[in-house]
């Protein structure tokens, strides 16, 4: 396992880049914790898997370098890096047994098969394959075929990093509550570095500590799920991750109060936001109480989603979303209040960072 | 996939069903005809039964050809598949080579099979070929009118550099449909180069491997335009296959009872050998 | 109105689909959900006439319309696929199917654009389809199955293959083309939260037969039998083989779970007991709530709400519990069954009677 570290790195596909939009992976520069589980989250065309291809080495960067445990691994080839990679659509060997084709990455490294053995049957049995461990490979069905992939990833015991590439798309909603779980637990019991590329944020926060989000080939932050949930630092972020996304309303901010069309909020504190930028108010669909007190507004639309029920509203003149509980009424002359704490100001769509706040800003 | 079923189709497919009724089925018959019928001309005809069929079967003519027959197709198929493949897995996959390459792969494929044997058989000649002129300048003893091995030879070559194209763009088309993803997995999990031919490649190819094989199997069987315009057959009979000998029977001695009956024995041969085939090369495939 | 009566669909020895009836008004919006192969597709072409079925018949407003070729029935269909006329612009892909209709040029401008305008493509109608992204070019295909107004639309996982904020987008703007036009549609899903966010009604599917039909939000609340209720739930449903006895649940005699009152009066014996992951919790939500050990088998913490795997006594759960709990594995805890909401099936798959917030009970 290693700590990876992302230096000065900027890719363009075309030559001769130029302009900043030429790049389809602008600047990053960060350190990776050795054992970190990072997930890169993005809409498609962010730059996430050219990121992660660049880290596996199937990409050579434009400019910068790559360190793995402060070896410099940017001119090695994907073999000599000593990574593993699982991707999107199964790649199985059609010809081989599943017990051998777990097996291939490790015999073409020389491993003794009696350790080859003792492996191959752990994975085995992680991925619930042990019944099929004989059969051979092509006669399986989707989901089996990418729990082989998967496996195929976590065989190996000395990999610098493994990394996924959305290797969740093809298998059903049940089955993947219980594979995202067991590597989730298998990177708490083994310590690997694990980097997770996906468009679905739950997947993405669940799985990882830290969470990359990207947008138009940059990283717009990098947080916990917690983090990115309650503070988000851009207002890309907040309409990325929750569904429904965060609530982002024009404000004019005097001081320590806002104001969202005739109503006025007390944040609490006085952001610092420079003269001339637009500046917005964010509050999560969550932390928005409907009931008899408070600002009205004016419900357009209820959808019950069975655990819980989106309302969709008109606040200010502005369409608001807000999660309502199970069991919570809606009532006839609804009101809404923000929860204070909750409240995030955006000044030219960045989060104004709350000093007086402890634990919060990123 | 399932069709959309549609009576209406019965009446597309009508007009061939016609057309390979006139060129197929009728003349076939009129050879079953034929096979079990002797005539003394003026258009009498006696019922002969199985003795054409007979004669044919014990005839050492009959099973010396057949053994050429199985030589032939058995060399060529042994030289075409693994340098079809070789050639195949060397072909460029992107860029200008690759248009490039696949003109000149189908280039021989374009010409027809009796040009083909004029072009080899002028290329071949000891005085005017460029071949048999250079070889015989080298002070090399090659000549196919009188050589059997030479004549072999000769066709064997002209056989490769004809064909061994088909199986080179067949393979190339079956290579082309594997994802970049499986490669680079392969480099991943460490894979030799051998190992990406013999766990990516090989299985990926299996199926346009199989059309290819049969393709060859039965166009090198059924050989004629070729020995006959550059050997004719010779020297002696070294190239006397089937399909010659089958024309020199019916044409030459106008023989129609027992060139019929040869006719159907060879048909018969080669659908079983065919079907012997296929049943094999898929029945390997369905165990995997 | 669509009717199927009777319906199957026998492929060599395999069974696709069991006799299935089913009756899809005019206006009506139908979500087919079940797991991938459970006859999704199979049903969907059945439906437009792609197939035809092994018995039974399909009724278009009365008249049977089984074995007319779908050239001839009024269907559009839209596939997880991004299927576009990759050399037309996306005008000329969206006005393909009046061209072939026939229909004057001024309509045909009239209807592209204001579909265009629905599905947001307006400055992007001069482009073709390649150049246009996954969203933008699954709008395209979903206009043009508008324009067509046809008298059935059939949906088969048009947002797989699109991003998860895109698919939250897409699935808004859906209901209203819905609503707007007289038309049957059918949408395929794997996904429960997709067929709760649609609404209207829903057929759980599962391995070629529908086990339940009616309004989406009631089969969610009241499956009639257990399969429905795993099929519709997302995280998956919790649940225990336990033996009914008196006043409790028990296991080897013991009462792990206590009987809540809107199950009073049901009968003693063997039976599975369900409940959804978010009627389990790590605090006391209400005061009938039940108590059981448990051991933590991980914790995955999903921005406001953590989904917590536990294993309590052998059986394993999801517990989604607001807040974040980053709970080390192994960890013993102890767990609160929210008791008004447990679901009872009977050892024949049944349910026994509905959550007791005043839903009634409902099946045998």
């Amino acid at each position: 396992m290693a700590r990876i570290n992302l230096e000065h790195i900027r890719h363009a596909y075309g030559p001769n880049p130029k302009k900043p939009s030429d790049y389809s992976l602008k600047e990053v520069h960060h350190e990776w914790n050795d054992g970190g589980a990072y997930a890169l989250l993005g809409p498609s065309g962010c730059g996430k898997t050219t990121l992660l291809n660049i880290i596996s080495g199937l990409l050579q960067p434009s400019e910068g370098r790559i360190l793995f445990d402060g070896k410099d691994v940017t001119n090695l080839s994907t073999q000599d890096r000593n990574i593993a990679q699982v991707f999107q659509f199964p790649v199985i060997y059609d010809t081989m047994t599943v017990y051998d084709n777990l097996a291939f990455p490790l015999r073409n490294r020389r491993v003794p098969e009696t350790e080859v053995d003792r492996r191959v049957k752990e994975i085995i049995e992680m991925i619930g394959l042990s019944d099929w461990s004989r059969k051979k490979a092509q006669g399986l069905t989707a989901d089996q075929k990418q729990k082989i992939s998967l496996g195929r990833g976590l065989v190996r015991s000395d990999v610098s990093a493994i990394l996924f590439d959305e290797p969740l798309t093809v298998i059903d909603p049940h089955m993947k509550w219980v594979l995202r779980s067991q590597l989730k637990r298998l990177h708490k019991q083994f310590g690997f570095t694990m980097v997770y590329v996906t468009h679905d944020q739950t997947e993405a926060l669940t799985f990882a500590d830290k969470v990359v989000v990207m947008y138009d080939g940059e990283i717009v932050q990098i947080g916990t799920p917690a983090e990115l949930f309650e503070r988000p630092s851009h207002t890309f972020v907040g309409y990325f991750i929750g569904s429904p996304g965060m609530n982002v309303l024009p404000a004019t901010v005097e001081g320590s109060a806002v104001h969202l069309g005739g109503q006025t909020i007390n944040l609490g504190f006085a952001p610092k936001i420079a003269s001339g930028a637009r500046t917005e108010l964010g509050i999560r669909p969550e932390f928005i109480r409907l009931g008899r007190e408070g600002m009205p507004v004016t419900i357009s639309k209820v959808e019950d989603i069975g655990r819980q029920k989106i309302v969709r509203a008109q606040f200010a003149d502005k369409p608001i979303a807000i999660v309502v509980h199970e069991d919570g009424d809606i009532p006839s002359d609804p009101r809404v209040t923000f929860d204070q704490a909750a409240i995030n100001i955006y000044a030219d769509s960045w989060r104004v960072p709350d000093t007086s706040r402890v634990g919060g800003g990123a | 996939m399932q069709k959309t079923w549609n009576n209406k189709a019965w009446f597309m497919v009508l007009p061939v069903l016609v057309l390979v009724a006139f060129s197929a089925v009728i003349p076939l018959m009129t050879v079953v005809n034929y096979s079990v019928q002797d005539t003394f001309g003026n258009n009498a005809f006696f019922w002969a039964g199985t003795d054409w069929f007979t004669d044919v079967l014990q005839s050492d003519r009959f099973w010396d050809a057949l053994q050429r027959n199985l030589l032939f197709s058995g060399i060529i198929l042994a030289i075409e598949i693994p340098l079809g493949i070789l050639i195949a897995l060397n072909m460029p996959k992107k860029g200008l080579g690759v248009p490039v390459c696949l003109v000149l792969m189908a280039l021989p494929l374009l010409i027809p099979w009796n040009v083909v044997g004029t072009i080899w058989q002028v290329f071949g000649r000891v005085d005017i070929g460029l071949l048999g002129y250079t070889m015989a300048a080298l002070g090399i003893q090659y000549n196919y009118v009188n050589n059997v091995f030479d004549a072999w030879v000769t066709l064997i070559v002209m056989d490769i550099w004809h064909w061994t194209s088909l199986v080179v763009l067949l393979c190339y088309a079956g290579l082309a449909s594997i994802p970049d993803a499986y490669y680079q997995a392969a480099k991943i999990d460490g894979a030799s180069r051998w190992a990406v031919f013999r766990y990516i490649q090989l299985p990926k190819m299996k199926r346009v491997l199989l059309i290819a094989f049969l393709l060859r199997f039965m166009d090198s069987f059924m050989i004629y335009t070729e020995p006959f315009v550059i050997t004719g057959g010779g020297p002696g009979n070294a190239t006397t296959f089937l399909s010659i000998d089958l024309v020199k029977t019916a044409i030459g001695q106008f023989d129609l009872g027992p060139a019929a009956a040869l006719s159907l024995i060879y048909f018969l041969i080669i659908l079983l050998l065919s079907w012997i085939f296929y049943t094999v090369m898929t029945n390997s495939d369905a165990q995997t | 109105m669509l009717e199927l009566k009777n319906i199957t669909k026998v492929v060599g020895a395999d069974t696709h689909i069991h006799p299935t009836n089913l009756v899809l008004e005019r206006g009506s919006l139908n979500v087919l959900l079940g797991p991938t192969l459970s006859g999704k597709t199979s049903l969907m072409r059945l439906m437009a006439g792609l197939d035809k079925p092994t018995t039974g018949s399909v009724h278009f407003d009365g008249k049977d319309v089984t074995g007319m070729r779908v050239q001839d029935r009024s269907v559009a269909m839209v596939y997880q696929q991004f299927i576009n006329y990759p050399a037309m612009t996306v005008y000329e892909n969206i006005a393909s199917p009046m061209r072939i209709s026939g229909k004057d040029k001024a309509t045909i401008d009239r209807e592209v654009r204001k579909a265009a305008e629905l599905m947001k493509l307006t400055p992007f109608l001069e482009r073709t389809p390649l150049n246009l992204s996954g969203g933008q070019q699954q709008r395209t295909a979903l206009a043009r199955a508008i324009v067509k107004n046809a008298s059935l639309v059939l949906l088969d996982e048009p947002l797989a293959n699109l991003d998860y904020k895109l698919r939250e987008e897409l699935r808004e703007e859906l209901p209203k083309l819905f609503a707007a036009s007289g038309s049957i549609f059918v949408y395929a899903t794997t996904e429960p939260g997709e067929a709760l966010l649609l609404g209207g009604s829903t057929a759980a599917l599962n391995q070629g037969r529908i086990s339940q039909f009616g309004t989406t939000i009631d089969i969610y609340r009241r499956p009639t039998d257990l399969v429905t209720a795993r099929t519709f739930a997302d995280p998956p449903l919790n649940t225990i083989d336990l033996i009914k006895s008196g006043a409790g649940f028990q296991r080897d005699g013991v009462t792990v779970l206590p009987v809540p009152a809107h199950l009073a009066s049901m009968a003693d014996g063997p039976c599975t007991v369900a409940f959804h992951p978010h009627h389990l919790s790590l605090t006391r939500p209400h005061e009938t709530s039940a108590t059981l050990p448990a051991k933590i088998i991980i914790a995955e913490i999903a921005g406001s709400e953590s989904f917590i795997h536990v294993d309590s006594a052998g059986s394993r759960w999801v517990m989604l519990e607001h807040g974040i709990h980053d709970i080390e594995p192994d960890t013993a805890v102890e767990l609160f069954v929210d008791t008004r909401h447990l679901m009872v099936f009977g050892s024949d798959g049944r349910a026994i009677g509905g959550s007791a917030d005043g839903h009634s009970a409902r099946g045998a």
